[in-house]
């Protein structure tokens, strides 16, 4: 997403021939100011939501800080040396380490299988299915997750169907074994948002010129030949974009794995979001600058993944060719 | 022979093929595999809860059991979170289009001072998470004495972030003819007038845009909503009022299905009525 920065010059007053520079400037704040009243709320709303909160959280990291009624006490990087050696916080940051590492390429992989599929001439009623497949997408996250937990229970379909299909010799609960809930808590994630990557891969997919399909074919090349060699270089600046927007998504789990496993049993699913909303809001004594800390770190991680996937993004959109 | 009839003779060729009723065979019964969480949670809901883990697979309720919505709707108060999520979202929406139209307009279209600073700031902060901010917010909400009021919940949701919707506003606006401002000012209409007369209702492809997808996201939300309004009733949301349902009556299988499908009927009938229109938001907002 990009905004070039050119406009039509002739509604803000450009700069005059040299001598009326400076008065034509000060002219033309009088003709520009409303421009600062559409731009206000907006001002006003992101510099207190969004802007104001992200440099509050540095200052609260450093702070001891056991509730909203209270005021904090500045402790310096105390916090930040108790989290080094919190080994809950490191097995929640593990757990959303592995949570992304899996669930996105499971995401990114099978939703361009499925797009394939249904991009393809040959399939009938695409359309209805493409929205078969969309339909979890739009559902709410937290409620998704508490159906989970009826549908994943011993005594419940999935369970059945397992044993059914000799995976499993007994009923079993995969939400709550510590050895299979984070995984449980992945397929239900790649489920629900499988859909709009796959609308994703369409979209990307609808780039692909026509021709190039019928040159391969009628070169004797046959449909993986032609995928491999054709179509997937055409993608891949693509995929870089997709995986990107997903691993966002996928350290925005907290709706979905509070709801179905609330990090249990014995943390075993316990994602960083889980760690931080524990630490700040459900704790007997909430610990507001020591979840502050937690958080500013699992920011740190963001941004990190951010900025090396946007000059991944950057280097893609080269080979595009400058389009987007 | 073109390529338009060797197309048209490729397909025709293929139609009767069995591939095709594989394709077809194969396709249906994966979307059915993957609808189906949704069929059992119907078919639970209409069920006694002592019969939906007590009858294995089968989907057809033995007597179907319409109490639990009643149930769900009146005594577990999923009425009252109803009305919480609709005016919550409905606020929702309302701050996002009107915030993201006025500043996507003024930067679509115009320079000035401290342009470039702002969308920078806009794109530090494009993929920021909700957990980061989650405590600052809740202290400012407080501070504001808004902490138990719907706006509280409204600001929280809609006053920061929504990145994506003012450069879709931006990007639309700034592909406008430069035109329509200076016929405007001919007929002595003021920037105000312009935007509200002129440019909003050019603008509606885009309005539906962001309306859907600021929906989606403010109906299903969850940590803000949960921070805020957890311990208040009477500010409840569907998504925090399931939560207090499991909570409370965790045995009552079939209340909760019922519960769950009151909370997701509205998103999935207005998906299903605009599904055109929300697949067209969704590649169109990524294609930017």
């Amino acid at each position: 997403m990009t905004i070039t920065t050119s406009a039509p010059p002739s509604a803000t007053g450009t700069k005059g021939p040299d001598g009326r520079a400076q008065r034509s400037r000060k002219h033309s704040f009088r003709e520009i100011w409303w421009i600062y009243v559409f731009l206000l709320p907006t001002l006003l709303g992101y510099g207190a939501y969004t802007v104001y909160p992200l440099l509050a959280s540095w200052w609260y990291a450093l702070l001891d800080w056991p509730g909203f009624a209270v005021s904090g006490e500045f402790v310096g990087l105390q916090n930040f040396e108790r989290l080094l050696t919190d080994h809950q916080f490191w097995n929640a940051f593990g757990k959303s380490l592995l949570f992304l590492v899996i669930a996105v390429p499971a995401r990114v992989g099978l939703a361009l299988l499925l797009a394939l599929w249904l991009n393809s001439k040959r399939t009938p009623f695409s359309g209805f299915f493409r929205t078969l497949f969309f339909l979890p997408v739009v559902t709410t996250g937290a409620i998704i997750g508490i159906v989970f937990t009826l549908l994943l229970d011993g005594g419940g379909p999935i369970s059945l169907g397992l044993v059914w299909a000799g995976i499993t010799e007994t009923p079993t609960n995969l939400v709550a074994n510590a050895g299979t809930s984070l995984y449980a808590g992945i397929a239900v994630w790649v489920w629900k948002w499988l859909g709009i990557t796959m609308i994703y891969w369409l979209a990307a997919l609808q780039t692909v010129p026509q021709d190039v399909h019928e040159a391969a074919m009628l070169d004797g090349a046959n449909g993986r030949k032609e995928f491999w060699h054709v179509t997937l270089p055409l993608l891949v600046p693509f995929l870089v974009i997709i995986t990107l927007i997903d691993t966002v998504s996928a350290l925005n789990v907290f709706d979905l794995m509070q709801t179905l496993t609330a990090g249990g049993p014995a943390f075993s699913s316990e994602v960083i979001e889980i760690f931080i909303y524990r630490t700040a809001f459900a704790a007997t004594v909430p610990q507001l600058g020591y979840a502050s800390a937690a958080a500013v770190l699992f920011g740190l991680l963001t941004v990190i993944i951010a900025v090396a996937q946007g000059a991944g993004v950057r280097w893609a959109r080269a080979r595009m060719g400058g389009g987007s | 022979m073109s390529a338009t009839a060797t197309r048209t003779l490729l397909r025709n060729g293929r139609a009767l093929r069995p591939g095709r009723v594989l394709t077809f065979v194969g396709l249906l019964v994966l979307a059915l595999v993957w609808i189906y969480p949704f069929i059992w949670l119907l078919s639970a809901s209409v069920k006694d809860s002592s019969e939906i883990f007590g009858s294995g697979l089968d989907l057809i309720p033995d007597q179907f059991v319409w109490e639990n919505y009643l149930r769900a709707w009146n005594e577990a108060g999923f009425a009252s979170y109803f009305v919480n999520s609709v005016l919550i979202t409905a606020g929702t929406v309302l701050l996002v289009v009107v915030r993201s139209a006025l500043a996507g307009y003024v930067l679509g279209r115009f320079d000035f001072p401290g342009k470039k600073l702002l969308i920078g700031v806009f794109l530090v902060t494009f993929f920021l998470p909700e957990g980061y901010t989650i405590i600052p917010v809740t202290q400012l909400t407080d501070q504001l004495g808004l902490l138990n009021t719907h706006a509280g919940v409204i600001l929280g949701l809609g006053a920061g972030g929504q990145i994506a919707s003012t450069l879709l506003y931006a990007g639309y606006f700034r592909g406008l003819p430069k035109e329509l401002e200076e016929s405007a000012k001919l007929d002595g209409a003021g920037p105000f007038r312009t935007f509200f007369q002129i440019m909003m209702p050019m603008a509606w492809p885009i309005t539906a845009t962001v309306v859907i997808l600021t929906f989606l996201f403010a109906w299903n939300t969850y940590l803000l909503p949960l921070v805020f309004t957890l311990s208040e009733p009477d500010l409840r949301t569907l998504a925090i009022g399931m939560t207090v349902f499991v909570g409370e009556y965790g045995q009552d299988w079939s209340g909760m299905a019922a519960a769950a499908v009151i909370s997701l009927v509205p998103v999935v009938v207005v998906f299903v009525i605009l599904q055109r229109k929300f697949v067209d938001s969704i590649a169109g907002a990524v294609k930017q």
